[in-house]
């Protein structure tokens, strides 16, 4: 039996394998070093050379780009998450008083843009379209802003399988006790919704944060013009690969990782207020 | 009548999600003179197929074949990688009983959140010091190892919904956890299976962030890196190639679309998969 045990126990590791060197190699180990090389001056050629605190004293106190590119992230997130929502939601809300093949073929439609979106291809179109307001600081936020929200459908999807989970008997209750249609919205729909909305504002407030490939690609790789998309993740890349600056830019991503985990947190602490589970009594 | 006014509107709302993906494909077939003297117009009269026959020839002295055949290395083994080494993982957590399986798969899903760029850097050193800069390996290893956590859980879901009884049946027959794998759970999941195939595809095709990192030399290019060679280039005698090329990017993602809408809106819809 105990034999038996044990055989098991290294039949369930074998399984694991891949995934735990993955897990160590490419997560762990790698996590630990870059903590390390944040608080060094590395250039990928000579070693890296202890300087404490002094990357994160220098994003912070003698940065203004870096502290600008925090800005131009903030906004960003502040601006696409709830924009895409509510167009996810409001799609969702019209698609779910269709029924059958039509509510499949609209879904399917409006899901398409999630998979298109995040390509070079459609970006480059997007800046193409775009192209007077692309070249002015003012605006070229919002074209990316515009182009996240395009991509409306994979929350949509999620939001419309929710939708779908809410007991009718609920709203028709509440028709026979006169509520229109706003007040079935706020009071029956919006609450039993809330754990989809929230799974969904975490999803996305996550993804906004890394943004990438969308900002590259309009601002023309270098966030312009005048550096009004110089997104987060788009000056770390400037600092650790395009001058090696592997140091200050490990330093960048551990402040990133703890911002995006305050948030989460503060996200989910705020959530015990809102977000309506079904067995709570 | 309600029901005519909500799909009218649904028809609306599509023309107008849509209408990027038409100027787009528009665009590709316009004359580039036609093009810079009115950009935003759809359908301007004349088509010309000349923008195909330049992104054909590429871009940065390679052709079009070499990047789509580098994405199709990149794409396929991203998809080996992640459906082997994924439901290996998921099948231990789903089924096998062993020490510290809590606290691992609470691990595996928090580093499905977990900012890439905090593992970026020391990676992009020892595939530097391991001379694999340049090379497909820091693209496809990762995949090998399961990195993708999301797969993982995805399938160890589903696995979980597969009745028990059939994996008791199985023992009593004699197989053990390896062949219970391979003859019971891992034909029974092939939905899921399905799912992290077409996502993978679908995310790896259009990634660009690591092919940006890894792909240094031009006959390494994948498709995003060989339209990222337009990108620089202001001069508007380019768009015809470049929004060609953007076009032809994107068929194999309207393809997988069509064939698969269906796993992809369920896995969406169920996992809460971002798109």
């Amino acid at each position: 039996m105990v034999l038996a045990q044990r055989r098991s126990q290294s039949v369930a590791y074998l399984f694991l394998g891949p995934w735990l060197l993955g897990a160590i190699g490419l997560t762990v180990a790698p996590m630990v070093v870059s903590l390390y090389l944040s608080f060094t001056d590395y250039d990928l050629f000579n070693e890296p050379r202890w300087v404490g605190f002094g990357n994160y004293a220098k994003l912070f106190g003698d940065d203004p780009r870096y502290l600008h590119s925090v800005g131009v992230t903030l906004r960003y997130v502040a601006w696409s998450v709830p924009l895409k929502l509510v167009l996810a939601l409001a799609v969702a809300l019209l698609l779910n008083s269709l029924r059958g093949k039509g509510q499949a073929f609209f879904r399917s439609a409006f899901y398409a843009p999630s998979l298109l979106g995040a390509s070079v291809g459609l970006a480059l179109a997007w800046r193409a379209i775009f192209d007077t307001w692309v070249d002015t600081p003012d605006h070229a936020l919002i074209t990316i802003v515009l182009l996240s929200a395009w991509q409306f459908g994979a929350p949509m999807v999620i939001f419309l399988a929710g939708l779908q989970q809410i007991p009718r008997d609920l709203f028709d209750a509440a028709a026979v006790d006169g509520a229109g249609w706003w007040r079935r919205l706020w009071s029956i729909t919006l609450p039993m919704l809330s754990p989809v909305l929230f799974f969904n504002l975490v999803l996305e407030t996550i993804h906004a944060f890394q943004a990438f490939t969308q900002a590259f690609v309009v601002s023309g790789g270098r966030g312009g013009p005048a550096d009004s998309t110089l997104f987060y993740t788009l000056y770390l890349y400037e600092r650790g690969f395009t001058e090696f600056r592997m140091g200050y830019a490990s330093a960048m991503a551990w402040v990133l990782l703890v911002a995006v985990a305050v948030i989460t947190a503060v996200l989910f602490r705020t959530s015990r207020y809102w977000v309506f589970y079904g067995d709570e009594r | 009548m309600k029901r005519v006014a909500v799909f009218l509107l649904c028809l609306a709302a599509l023309a107008l999600v849509l209408y990027p993906i038409v100027w787009l494909i528009s665009a590709s077939l316009t004359p580039v003179e036609d093009l810079v003297a009115n950009l935003r117009s759809l359908f301007p009269g004349r088509v010309t197929i000349d923008g195909y026959a330049g992104a054909l020839e590429g871009a940065g002295g390679e052709s079009f074949w070499t990047f789509l055949g580098n994405s199709t290395i990149v794409a396929s083994g991203a998809v080996i990688g992640n459906v082997v080494s994924c439901s290996l993982a998921a099948y231990a957590f789903a089924r096998l009983r062993f020490r510290l399986s809590g606290p691992l798969f609470a691990f595996a899903l928090v580093t499905i959140m977990l900012p890439a760029h905090v593992t970026l850097i020391p990676q992009y050193v020892v595939f530097q010091r391991l001379e694999m800069i340049d090379t497909f390996v820091p693209l496809i290893l990762p995949k090998l190892l399961a990195t993708d956590a999301f797969f993982v859980f995805l399938m160890v879901q589903f696995m979980r919904g597969i009745p028990r009884e059939l994996d008791e049946a199985a023992k009593i027959d004699g197989c053990g956890p390896i062949r219970s794998y391979r003859y019971v759970v891992l034909p029974l999941s092939r939905p899921a299976m399905v799912t992290t195939a077409i996502f993978t595809f679908i995310w790896t095709w259009n990634d660009f962030f690591s092919q940006l990192i890894y792909l240094s030399s031009t006959e390494n290019y994948t498709i995003p890196m060989g339209l990222r060679l337009f990108i620089d280039q202001t001069s508007s005698s380019s768009y015809g190639p470049m929004f060609a090329m953007s076009v032809l990017s994107l068929v194999p993602i309207g393809l997988f679309f069509l064939a698969f809408q269906r796993f992809l809106v369920a896995g969406v819809a169920t996992t809460g998969l971002k798109g």
